[in-house]
């Protein structure tokens, strides 16, 4: 506008160097960050077996692992083991769900359910599942019906918690919106309390498949004839630390991918959702 | 419980509802025409809202008596668009009315919104998620249409577009509307007639004969408005 200064304002010093300010920070990220502990340890491994620093008897060879691995595979015995424990896990994982689910609905959209489940299952949550075994055992005897209502008590918890907080917490809004609308009370839960309830139901399924993994392990030690857990044990009284960390190994890829399925779904069911992250 | 309203839409009388024994509106008559478009000017807390809840059918655990005949079919736009999020944009015009993604989609395209039928409603903005509001309360035909501060959350120049839309909607689906605002200008330039509610009772009622479209540079309309803010006593 006006090519005279105003008093008070003097032209900005271009020349002054910018002062770099220290970055407080982690910094960014490193490329394969991840990696570099699990690869670490595998190298102190490798290293300690081939001096003979670690004793066989305690802990195996990596490569040593990995041949019995080769022959376990071979002659069929990791698969058939593998396939017991996984039924196991599936099955009393998919009971725990409906289980978890139909209790959260009941207690969720009724006041006289939730007075009735409501205390129990809390009750329930203050006691691990595992502390029930001994029960357990004395009721349903040590054959497969203990181990899936071991896994399946383990497996509700989670999805009765946070699907029935899911579904207390849809915005009573919607609500509002549903009864303007008309909808009836089946289009109701349909349209606005399980999908309004999904992001609570999926967190719960993320606590519900590591807690079957957790179950299933103590289940398949305790008078089992099949399973990882069982392979394991037998190894155990064989002193054969190679058996055992095959099944180590197969539990933690089991987990991590069983994590990732469900992450996966809480992907694709949340669509929504990922709008605004995206 | 529609009794006999004769050749109105609206019809109540003596109307007292009390939250906690503190009565928030206090024997309200009010009678709405078919087609007649109705905006409910008041101070917060002046009964506006639970006016408009009561008409709804929205107030369960309110106290009160008197008498409401209110037709069978009524939709409400809230001052939110109140999608749900977790359903596209036709599935939510479309809400609780079985196959009628035809009509939705129609009603999309009045709106101005056709080709977003599969779009989430956090993709759009505030002024497209009140126009798919608008879709859904009109795609059902309503007899009546209760609309709560609608454009209250919205920009100004958005807020302009919505009056021009709601003012065509309402010339061609020919609702009894009742629009609750605090906006003087907004209730004369869209309203047959305006009514100012102040401690639950009707305290002052104009009805808009300005031609359209009404400017708020015609002195008729600067003479109604000082009226109006007479009436809720602002003074200016």
């Amino acid at each position: 506008m006006s090519a005279t200064t105003l008093p008070g304002l003097r032209p900005r010093a271009t020349t002054s160097p910018v002062v770099r300010r220290r970055r407080l920070g982690p910094g960014t990220p490193i490329r394969f960050g991840s990696a570099i502990g699990p690869v670490l340890l595998l190298v102190i491994w490798s290293i300690g077996s081939a001096t003979g620093w670690i004793d066989q008897r305690v802990l195996s060879a990596p490569w040593t692992v990995v041949t019995t691995a080769g022959d376990l595979i071979a002659d069929g015995r990791l698969q058939s083991n593998l396939w017991t424990s996984a039924q196991r896990a599936l099955i009393g994982l998919a009971l725990g769900i409906v289980l978890g689910v139909v209790l959260a609905l009941i207690s969720g959209l009724s006041r006289l359910g939730e007075a009735v489940l409501d205390g129990p299952i809390q009750i329930k949550r203050a006691i691990p599942s595992l502390a029930l075994l001994p029960l357990l055992i004395l009721w349903l005897g040590i054959g497969e019906s203990m181990k899936i209502v071991t896994i399946l008590l383990g497996v509700f918890v989670p999805i009765y918690i946070h699907t029935h907080n899911g579904l207390r917490t849809i915005d009573s809004r919607y609500v509002e919106l549903a009864q303007t609308v008309g909808l009836s009370q089946w289009d109701f839960v349909r349209r606005v309390v399980l999908p309004g309830a999904l992001p609570g139901f999926l967190l719960g399924l993320r606590f519900a498949v590591t807690g079957a993994w957790l179950s299933l392990v103590v289940v398949e030690q305790i008078n089992s004839t099949s399973g990882i857990g069982y392979m394991m044990e037998l190894a155990r009284t064989y002193g054969q630390t190679d058996i055992i960390i095959v099944g180590l190994v197969v539990y933690g890829v089991l987990g991590l991918l069983s994590d990732a399925v469900v992450r996966l779904v809480q992907r694709r069911a949340l669509s929504w959702r990922r709008t605004l992250a995206s | 419980m529609a009794t006999n309203v004769g050749l109105l839409t609206v019809q109540v009388r003596d109307l007292v509802r009390r939250y906690d024994d503190r009565p928030v509106l206090d024997g309200l008559d009010l009678d709405i025409a078919p087609g007649e478009f109705v905006a409910l000017l008041g101070k917060s807390g002046s009964g506006k809202s639970t006016l408009l809840r009561a008409l709804a059918g929205l107030d369960h655990d309110v106290e009160g008596t008197g008498e409401l005949a209110v037709p069978a079919n009524v939709s409400v736009v809230f001052q939110d668009s109140r999608l749900l999020p977790w359903a596209r944009v036709l599935d939510n015009v479309v809400l609780g009315l079985g196959a009628a993604d035809d009509r939705g989609r129609e009603s999309l395209a009045e709106v101005g919104l056709a080709g977003r039928e599969k779009a989430w409603p956090n993709e759009l903005s505030g002024g497209e998620q009140q126009r798919v509001a608008l879709a859904r309360s009109l795609v059902r035909e309503p007899e009546l249409l209760l609309a709560d501060e609608p454009f209250g959350a919205l920009d100004a120049l958005t807020r302009l577009k919505m009056h021009a839309l709601l003012r065509k909607l309402c010339a061609a689906h020919q609702p009894a509307v009742l629009l609750v605002t605090h906006d003087v200008d907004e209730a004369i330039v869209l309203a047959d007639r305006v009514i100012v509610l102040d401690a639950g009772r009707i305290v002052a009622e104009e009805t808009i004969t300005l031609a359209a479209p009404r400017s708020a540079a015609d002195p008729g309309f600067a003479a109604v408005r000082s009226r109006l803010l007479d009436a809720l006593g602002v003074s200016v």
